[in-house]
């Protein structure tokens, strides 16, 4: 047995707002629903769950379409969720696109501006922890357009290195960078102003993956530079169905679309279309509308509570689980070592237990922590693992749950006799 | 006594039964857990229509390791035509505790190493798994 060296600092960071989410209130084996899993998909509040259903029992109606009072109502549900997510992340409405999910928003770039702007002989460069949504769409673009798809290598901090991009960028020959902001598997906050500067300096485009950064820290697009910044509403308390583009207004302007079809035209001839302005150039077909509506509610519940408070909870959280899970013997966690540099998610490995045994046996306990690669099998080969255990905070989480956490990951060794 | 981890699973896992390289072989084969990323080969020498000996190589979670250390002392003097058509129930049988829908996969995994290296059958188990 080791010695507790010091008990450790107990954790009092709280924004008191467990109660706002109903599902948080289930059981599982008699013990309380402990989610650790906030970086695959958050949990929703009242306000989110309300939205929606308000919008689908008094105000649905399709959009852009009916001269009807109802369909007005719906219009201006789905125009003003625009309006409050723009305002969130301190993007333009014209430029905030509204998409299934972060993964087609990266292929909307990679297919309506990548196939006109990418050409045999340029390279598109991307990082070693990407997850598969910001990898493989320029995979197939590279391999389409006979393009190099090169990567910026993560150090043994778990972090990029602002020379190697410039060196890449010295080749002359980089045309698009996407990166991500924060990274889901070792937590890494990424210099995203540093590096869009370089990038847009050497005259290449820069497409920012922000999913694990909006829901969890101040975003303001503007503010980063970044060329095109993509995230998803389920992981910031939304519903799922409803992810966001925001695009740098002249080069959206000068994309063909991406989808084609209903709502996206001007007018359409027998053998030609035109195109709707922006953004509805990018939105073929009916939207998600009501998800829209219960995004624009996540939105207004994370603003309420103010961003920085949420950085800081979470900053707290997270440096603090990562005092507790260095008590476990044979445990190792990735990523950069100053809770700073990171957000609120830690992936771990237990020595003589697989990921997936460690999260089996936390399941058991009433706490939900992912095992796996994470969607990120090329950083997984450059880390030489095959699988990590991850927990990830959100807003809702406190620190009794990172206690249960740690009990739940001692009592799981036992059960392994390690 | 927990469900899942019980002890003769635990010590398959912890000291796996017929792992390694076999040289020479007649069959081998490799598959991962997509799930996971998880890999598992296997090797079999054949003779008389008998699988002579075998030996898994790979790493995973407990139960998929278990699984395969488990299946190989069954798998060794079996007939190679009735190894290739081994189904689910005769995997889950041998292991005797309750698997979940999620971790069908992993205990699934070794049998589907040695069903390709056997009869190329590299979809098994498809559809609903």
């Amino acid at each position: 047995m080791q010695q507790a060296v010091s008990a450790p600092e107990p954790a009092t960071t709280t924004l008191g707002i467990r109660q706002d989410f109903p599902i948080l209130a289930r059981t599982f084996n008699g013990h309380p629903l402990i989610y650790l899993d906030s970086a695959a998909t958050s949990q929703k509040p009242n306000a989110v769950i309300d939205a929606l259903a308000d919008h689908l029992r008094n105000h649905n109606a399709n959009v852009h379409r009916g001269v009807y009072p109802l369909a007005a109502e719906s219009d201006a549900a789905y125009e003003g969720a625009r309006k409050r997510v723009a305002s969130f992340t301190g993007a333009e409405q014209l430029s905030t696109i509204f998409t299934k999910n972060v993964t087609e928003a990266i292929n909307l770039v990679a297919y309506a501006w990548g196939r006109a702007n990418v050409h045999a002989g340029d390279a598109v460069l991307i990082t070693q922890m990407e997850h598969h949504a910001n990898l493989v769409p320029w995979q197939v673009l590279c391999r389409e357009r006979s393009a190099q798809l090169r990567y910026l290598e993560v150090d043994e901090h778990g972090q990029l290195s602002l020379e190697q991009l410039d060196s890449e960028l010295a080749r002359g020959d980089v045309r698009l960078v996407a990166f991500t902001h924060v990274s889901n598997v070792l937590g890494t906050i990424n210099p995203v102003a540093a590096m869009t500067a370089r990038i847009r300096a050497a005259g290449a485009v820069s497409v920012v993956d922000g999913a694990q950064a909006v829901p969890h820290m101040p975003v303001n697009v503007a503010a980063l530079g970044a060329d095109f910044y993509g995230w998803t509403g389920h992981k910031a308390l939304g519903p799922t169905g409803v992810g966001v583009l925001h695009g740098r207004t002249e080069l959206l302007d000068a994309m063909e679309p991406f989808l084609t079809g209903g709502d996206m035209i001007a007018s359409v001839e027998a053998q030609s279309a035109t195109w709707n302005e922006l953004p509805w150039k990018f939105e073929a077909g009916t939207p998600p509308i009501a998800e829209a509506v219960g995004l624009g509610a996540a939105v207004d519940y994370l603003g309420a509570i103010g961003m920085d408070q949420v950085r800081a909870h979470e900053l707290a959280l997270a440096a603090y689980m990562h005092t507790r899970l260095a008590e476990i013997p044979g445990l190792q966690i990735m990523g950069p070592e100053d809770p700073e540099h990171r957000g609120g998610l830690a992936s771990f490995t237990i020595d003589g237990m697989h990921p997936h045994d460690i999260a089996e046996l936390a399941g058991r306990a009433g706490v939900c922590i992912r095992a796996g690669h994470h969607c990120a099998q090329p950083l997984m080969r450059a880390l030489d693992l095959r699988a990590t255990a991850r927990a990830s905070v959100g807003v809702y989480t406190e620190p009794w749950e990172i206690d249960a956490l740690i009990d739940a990951l001692i009592a799981g060794r036992a059960v392994f006799g390690t | 006594m927990d469900d899942l981890y019980r002890d003769h699973i635990l010590d398959h896992y912890k000291r796996p039964r017929n792992f390694g390289e076999l040289d020479p072989h007649d069959l081998a084969g490799s598959e991962h857990n997509p799930l996971c990323g998880d890999e598992l080969a296997v090797q079999i020498r054949v003779k008389d229509g008998l699988i002579e000996d075998l030996r898994f190589q790979g790493q995973g979670c407990a139960i998929s390791q278990a699984a395969a250390s488990i299946a190989s002392e069954e798998l060794k003097g079996m007939e190679l035509s009735a190894a290739g058509t081994l189904g689910a129930d005769w995997m889950l049988e041998l292991l005797g505790i309750p698997i979940s829908a999620t971790r069908r996969k992993c205990a699934l995994l070794g049998l589907k190493v040695v069903r390709g290296a056997v009869s190329g059958d590299h979809d098994w188990p498809s559809g609903s798994l």
